[in-house]
């Protein structure tokens, strides 16, 4: 079991984690024609817009209520209503995604009691769903304010949609999953005659495509309609185990059986997947993916060498600090640091003796005495990497130095096959220089 | 420094700022700026964003953000100011306060937060944020902050800019409110030139003032503080000792500069570093302001040699950008001095924003585009795009939030804003704008993707 250890100390030094608003906001941004609403002042939803359009390279529909202190103190209702009734009028909205921030959070506005008068206050606007999340800032990070999204998202009342797909599949997406990611699993899926409900579906949205016209809200996503097919689906994968109260909420609300996949890069792993698809359509493996699984292997051995005994440290958010590193265990590399960002269950079943919550200032000082020859974490670990002179190899959030973070596919047989390539040369090339 | 109204509306009503001019009624009432953010619309920074913006280019502080992750988890090391020396200033600092902190209060854990990153980095200074949640909370930050100066023995800086105040602009004056009161006046320079001038509001994106200070330095001109691109926390301790505040491309800091008018006597003049004509009408009315016949005609001589270089750098470029059109999206001084820029390689402005200008900046625009040009007084992404295609521009130049409007609709794009990379200041500056706007237009990518796939002809 691994020990979770959180440093006494006062102040974050180059934090690692981001808000859990802004996580909330990504979840939403899975959604087709959606416009997530920030409750809080401006500038949360500012920094939340520039930091998704610096990583993802693309315009971000984001709103804000736009808290003053004079709101602040007489409560925020009329800046909600205000802030619905503009974006109907001018973004025109299928969906709102409405999320608190520490503002107004710690002045305690009752959302209930608000969202419940605005519905009576405007009965015209009985067809557009306003997904609620409760998400401070001064709790959780990106990752756990992503899955509280997912939860808000799969516990909404869509009204019900008459047709029913009796091959359709709930497919939880965590927040470790780029567009890329949720691409592959959808093309996965549907490779076993099943139909993919993706929620939230990001390789709709922020997969980088160009429309013929403007958009003020998101252009792809899951759509309302899929939405009111919930009840439909014949079961629930849930990708990514902050995903695990979102399936138990499908469950209880339309009895429907789930399935957690902590994980699904590395071999095993994704032969897992696999065979839990075979099971549940009742077909064989597609030749595709066999073809696939022989060149995983091939990779496999090529690689090897170069991840030998190698160590690593990785600071990442949960979820993608457990992929990762049992990926790496599995090719025989060692995992000699862990930072991450916030608590989860999962953090105790590391393939590694210690993990500490906390920033890159604790990585840099498990590092000081202890070198490694890789570093992964997102863009923000660059200067540590210099400074103790190893590669960094980019994952998580935010990348800005990077292109292609939408396309980028790091999980199934394909998405394994990159990482270990790509890790693998970073490794080769060192010892090319030595 | 508290921020009640009072300090706010003075902020905001500033006689230096001329969007307090020219009230209608003519009676020179003075009305305030309109600061407010509209709920569903506004999508700009906050009061903390601003202030960060203007203190962060200090570079051998620690900047520590009292509040939860999000203020400076989402945006830490988002800037572009560059430093030629400490990097002290890129790391981020918070609190990161949890619901603990809260509920109790968070002023202990910001006492504690500073002396660790005191002992840890050895800072000149620590400047702390306030930010809406500890604003709303009452933590005392000045309280903790002297506390902590005196139990660490270094200068501890109190920012009070909750977001929850104001805009950006609004947190740019507040944090000169905090240079003014806890910083400027506090160290005396070791020797004055009669040639001391400081340079207020401009921050060294992409390395921007490293266009200009060689010019300054070839002149005779001493820059006795910038405030603050590549600032040192003890040059604008000895700021006080100007002859003369140069305040660049902004209104942000407008009242560092009366209130130094005020304090020390130094007057102050605007300028801006984009473009021949606005670069050469800075230098003359600097060595003027300076009084100093001399020095003016070592401008005058200087200008003679740049302009003459820069004519024969330019002229490839004026030949191939001749007669090209370009809609221009930007705000305050850029809107006029960037119109100037464009034009001098021959381009023809047909539209700009005229937003966030003063009635000032209007009458330039006016007199700049002619009457054909289009000034466009609101504006969001369909608007610009509408313009786009109604007047048949060839490029969009604005800030790095418009980037993807352009692009999506398959338009050249140039960034004029903060997360610029490539500094179009000084003289140097026009040469790389001149070659930044010429691979805009002329790159090979239009023609592909504006041409439709052979089956859907």
């Amino acid at each position: 079991m691994t020990n979770v250890i959180t440093p006494k100390k006062s102040v974050a030094v180059n934090p690692l984690k981001q808000s859990q608003p802004l996580g909330a906001a990504l979840a939403f941004l899975g959604l087709k024609g959606m416009m997530p609403l920030f409750h809080g002042s401006q500038g949360c939803t500012a920094f939340a817009k520039v930091f998704l359009v610096r990583h993802f390279r693309e315009s971000i529909p984001l709103s804000t209520t736009a808290m003053t202190e004079v709101s602040t103190i007489l409560g925020g209702e009329e800046n909600i209503e205000q802030a619905i009734l503009a974006l109907v009028d001018k973004a025109k909205p299928e969906l709102i995604g409405l999320l608190t921030t520490g503002l107004t959070e710690t002045r305690g506005d009752d959302m209930g009691r608000i969202l419940k008068s605005f519905r009576t206050n405007h009965p015209e606007l009985v067809d557009l769903p306003i997904i609620f999340a409760s998400t401070p800032d001064y709790k959780g990070s990106l990752q756990s304010g992503y899955a509280t999204a997912v939860e808000a998202i799969v516990s909404a009342d869509y009204g019900v949609n008459s047709v029913a797909d009796s091959q359709q599949v709930t497919i939880l997406a965590g927040s470790f999953l780029s567009p890329g990611d949720v691409e592959e699993i959808k093309e996965i899926v549907t490779a076993f005659g099943l139909q993919p409900l993706v929620l939230p579906d990001l390789s709709g949205s922020l997969d980088g495509h160009l429309e013929d016209d403007y958009q003020t809200v998101t252009s792809g996503g899951t759509s309302l309609t899929q939405l009111q097919s919930l009840s439909n689906s014949l079961y629930t994968l849930a990708i990514g185990e902050s995903m695990s109260p979102a399936a138990a909420i499908l469950s209880e609300r339309f009895n429907t059986d789930y399935q957690v996949f902590p994980r699904l890069a590395g071999l095993e792993a994704v032969d897992q997947f696999l065979w839990k698809l075979s099971q549940l359509s009742g077909l064989a493996v597609p030749p595709k993916y066999l073809r696939q699984r022989r060149q995983l292997q091939d990779a496999i051995l090529d690689s090897h060498f170069y991840f030998g005994r190698k160590r690593i440290a990785i600071a990442l958010e949960p979820d993608l600090l457990y992929q990762t590193s049992w990926l790496l265990q599995s090719m025989g590399a060692e995992i000699t640091a862990a930072v991450t960002t916030t608590k989860s269950t999962i953090l105790e079943d590391l393939p590694l003796e210690t993990v500490v919550i906390g920033d890159l200032e604790d990585m840099e000082n498990l590092l000081v005495d202890n070198p490694v020859d890789l570093l992964i974490t997102n863009s923000q670990g660059k200067t540590l990497s210099e400074k103790l002179q190893c590669p960094l190899y980019r994952l998580g959030y935010p990348i800005f130095d990077r292109l292609g973070n939408n396309q980028r596919c790091l999980v199934g047989y394909r998405g394994t096959m990159q990482f270990l390539f790509d890790v693998g040369n970073l490794f080769l090339e060192l010892e090319v220089n030595h | 420094m508290k921020i009640t109204s009072g300090k706010v509306n003075q902020l905001l009503t500033q006689s230096g700022c001329e969007h307090n001019h020219h009230h209608a009624d003519g009676k020179g009432k003075n009305k305030a700026c309109k600061q407010q953010a509209q709920p569903g619309l506004a999508q700009g920074g906050c009061a903390f964003d601003g202030a960060s913006i203007a203190l962060v280019p200090i570079t051998d502080v620690a900047h520590l953000v009292h509040g939860p992750i999000a203020c400076a988890g989402n945006s830490w090391g988002g800037r572009g100011s560059l430093s030629s020396g400490s990097k002290l200033y890129k790391m981020g600092f918070t609190t990161d306060v949890s619901e603990n902190d809260i509920i109790f209060g968070g002023e202990k854990k910001l006492y504690k937060a500073i002396g660790e990153v005191a002992q840890r980095y050895q800072p000149k200074a620590v400047f702390v944020y306030s930010t809406c949640v500890t604003a709303l909370i009452g933590d005392d930050l000045d309280a903790v902050c002297e506390a902590a100066s005196k139990k660490f023995h270094l200068p501890v800086i109190p920012v009070n800019s909750p977001g929850f105040v104001g805009s950006k602009n609004l947190g740019n004056r507040l944090s000169g409110e905090s240079l003014l009161e806890h910083v400027v006046g506090t160290a005396e320079p070791e020797y004055t030139t009669p040639y001391d001038i400081n340079l207020i509001g401009e921050y060294n994106i992409a390395g921007e003032l490293w266009n200009v200070l060689p010019l300054f330095e070839k002149l005779g001109i001493r820059v006795l503080a910038k405030i603050t691109g590549d600032a040192t926390y003890d040059e604008v301790c000895r700021a006080h000792r100007a002859k003369l505040n140069v305040m660049i491309c902004s209104k942000a800091l407008i009242n560092m500069a009366t209130a130094m008018g005020e304090r020390y006597g130094i007057p102050y003049i605007e300028e801006s570093f984009y473009g021949v004509a606005d670069m050469n009408r800075c230098l003359r009315n600097i060595a003027a302001k300076l009084g100093d016949t001399a020095l003016q005609d070592r401008v005058e001589k200087l200008i003679a040699e740049e302009t003459t270089a820069l004519d024969i750098a330019l002229a490839p470029y004026r030949q191939r950008l001749q007669g090209k059109r370009m809609v221009l999206y930007t705000g305050g001084v850029k809107s006029w001095s960037i119109i100037s820029a464009a034009q001098d390689l021959g381009i023809k402005v047909v539209a700009t924003s005229t937003k966030k200008s003063t009635e000032e900046d209007k009458a330039r625009i006016r007199k700049l585009l002619g009457e054909e040009g289009v000034m466009l007084e609101k504006g969001n992404a369909q608007e610009i795009l509408r313009l786009i295609n109604q007047t048949k521009a060839d490029l969009l130049v604005a800030g790095g939030r418009n980037q993807y409007t352009a692009l999506k609709a398959r338009i050249p794009f140039l960034d004029i804003n903060q997360e610029r990379h490539h500094s179009y200041a000084g003289y140097t500056g026009m040469i790389e704008m001149a070659r930044e706007i010429d691979e805009a237009i002329y790159s090979p990518i239009w023609e592909q993707v504006r041409k439709p796939a052979p089956w859907e002809v």
